[in-house]
């Protein structure tokens, strides 16, 4: 990884907090930085903007050095976008001042052009209007076109959802999602949202207190047994999954993903689209044989994998793999052991709800 | 109500005095403000106290040391007569040498205050955005303080207009030269001319009033959004 891909490592020492990472991210797709308030996400995606001047630290982006020892590159010079948590526009110009703000100043090579981002926002309709005649998820949506039309090689992003009310969330995360498929760039994405990991990071990095505790692919990392503690009631995996058959008559979608399928509502998706779903370990349960007279439909054979303690004390998670996937199951340890769930054990994977997101 | 001639003459000065005043403190009060608003360093206090000094200095110790400075013996004075200017008291430059500093907290504070209220964020979204700090400040601190400017030169001028005591002190009173509205209306007085003070002090009573009035009223408010 040495020229490829995002190097950023900074060591911070303030009263009361620290922060000692060393990262080495992909060169595409979003890497979510997530992790509970004060773990040092916010701290660390200033650090490598160059907001926040750590005195060591290491940030190298494609090849280019931007902070080393004896190197500062400022903010200004380098080529990167953020969009902070509140949209922060420029109330003395209107939305498409705004937009061209970074874009006049990012010289002429255009990845990505003021219209595709104004398309990809859909803001169209708002070009003219002051930033305070904007509703909320306006301004935030404004805001990451801003951040866009500044042609970045790197997208940082601050928790942009986090000063939004659900609805504008959901108004806002479409969106969000069209730019994870459009995006050529890398963007590196703060959340404590479970859910924000799950419908945009393709890549995961986990910080406590100020440590990245587990970074690592999505699927792979959320499928470890070390981290719901981090993660609570939305410990889970992701599979990215394909529309494999729609039954009209029952409203059903059938979603194949590697090692099996599962039916879900359908959400109207054709056959053959791309999608992920969320498996959280809550709505999945074990069983010696496969049962039947049953409500839940999707039952699975798997193999018992891995088995470890839950955050509370009477649970446990189990680590199931389903043809190539794993999947989490959450149940107390009383279950465990009557049931004499250990690895390598076949068991039916009973799976009671099934989260479609994009 | 009448003015005559000579009261006219010093009306005149005064709002040359006071424009010129202004515009010279919009041009050092600025960097200033900016600087107090900003910094971190220890000695950002001992500063704002020294700028803030005129607001509570008499006019009269003010424009003592001033004066002081000025001369022959004096700093300034040395520096005016090496660069072949001359001495500057009771002359035009003297009094707005003086105006400047009587009147640099006017500037400062609004300003300061202004720049404060903008916070670091807009500057952090400009940098991010590729503007270097000069333009940052030009397209972004500039028109978001815009109301501390405005504010700060109503004030500078205003006060300039109002100087009194430094003016005695420094300039005298040669006519056309360094009497100004307010040591003309001391004249008259002196001289028990009540009906020709009247005239010019309603005058100022009145600039005064439609001045501050105008500050309290236009007070626009800019947030980030």
């Amino acid at each position: 990884m040495s020229s490829a891909g995002i190097e950023a490592a900074f060591r911070i020492d303030w009263p009361g907090f620290s922060l000692d990472v060393e990262l080495n991210l992909p060169g595409r797709g979003v890497t979510a930085l997530f992790g509970h308030s004060g773990s040092g996400k916010t701290t660390l995606l200033r650090c490598m903007a160059g907001l926040e001047h750590s005195k060591h630290g290491r940030m190298r982006l494609n090849g280019e050095t931007w902070q080393d020892d004896g190197i500062w590159l400022p903010v200004h010079k380098r080529q990167l976008a953020y969009v902070f948590q509140e949209a922060s526009l420029f109330p003395h110009l209107s939305v498409s001042g705004n937009l061209r703000y970074g874009m006049r100043r990012s010289g002429r090579h255009l990845k990505f052009s003021l219209e595709q981002a104004i398309e990809l926002l859909g803001i169209g309709h708002l070009l003219d209007r002051r930033p305070d005649r904007l509703s909320g998820g306006e301004r935030q949506r404004v805001a990451i076109a801003r951040a866009l039309a500044a042609n970045p090689r790197l997208l940082l992003m601050d928790e942009p959802l986090a000063a939004l009310d659900i609805g504008r969330r959901q108004e806002i995360l479409p969106y969000l999602e069209r730019l994870h498929d459009a995006l050529e760039i890398p963007v590196v994405y703060v959340t404590h949202s479970p859910d924000e990991v799950a419908r945009l990071a393709d890549h995961i990095v986990v910080l406590d207190n100020g440590r990245a505790v587990a970074q690592g692919p999505l699927q792979e990392t959320l499928a470890r047994l070390d981290l719901p503690f981090l993660l609570g009631e939305d410990a889970g995996v992701v599979l990215d999954s394909v529309v494999a058959e729609r039954d009209h008559a029952w409203h059903l979608s059938r979603v194949a993903f590697e090692g099996g399928s599962l039916w879900t509502r359908d959400h109207g998706l054709e056959v053959g689209s791309r999608i992920r779903v969320r498996v959280l370990a809550r709505d999945v349960s074990l069983s010696m044989q496969e049962q039947e007279n049953t409500s839940i439909q999707n039952i699975l054979p798997g193999r018992v994998d891995a088995v470890a303690d839950d955050r509370y004390p009477g649970l446990a998670l189990v680590r199931v793999m389903v043809g190539e996937s794993a999947l989490l199951a959450r149940m107390t340890r009383r279950a465990v052991a009557v049931l004499g769930i250990q690895p390598g054990r076949e068991v039916w994977v009973q799976v009671k709800s099934v989260a479609l997101l994009e | 109500m009448h003015l005559s001639d000579s009261d006219l003459q010093a009306i005149w000065l005064t709002v040359r005095l006071a424009t010129i005043v202004t515009v010279i403190l919009l041009l050092v009060g600025t960097p200033v403000a900016w600087w107090l608003a900003r910094s971190k360093a220890w000695w950002k206090s001992p500063v704002a106290a020294v700028v803030a000094m005129p607001l509570v200095l008499p006019p009269s110790v003010m424009g003592f040391y001033l004066l002081l400075a000025m001369g022959p013996d004096g700093p300034i004075g040395r520096l005016t007569e090496a660069l072949g200017m001359g001495l500057l008291p009771f002359t035009f430059q003297g009094l707005v040498l003086a105006s400047v500093f009587y009147s640099l907290p006017f500037m400062v504070q609004p300003l300061q205050s202004a720049f404060e209220s903008i916070g670091e964020r807009p500057l952090e979204v400009a940098a991010t955005l590729r503007a270097s700090p000069l333009d940052a400040f030009l397209t972004v601190a500039v028109p978001l303080a815009w109301p501390g400017f405005l504010t700060g030169s109503i004030l500078t001028f205003a006060h300039t207009v109002g100087e009194f005591g430094v003016i005695l002190m420094i300039g005298g009173n040669i006519p056309g030269e360094t009497r100004v509205a307010s040591v003309q209306i001391y004249d008259h007085v002196e001289a028990l001319a009540y009906a020709e003070a009247h005239s010019l002090a309603a005058v100022m009573l009145a600039f005064s009033f439609i001045v501050l009035m105008a500050v309290y009223l236009w007070r626009p408010v800019r947030r980030l959004q």
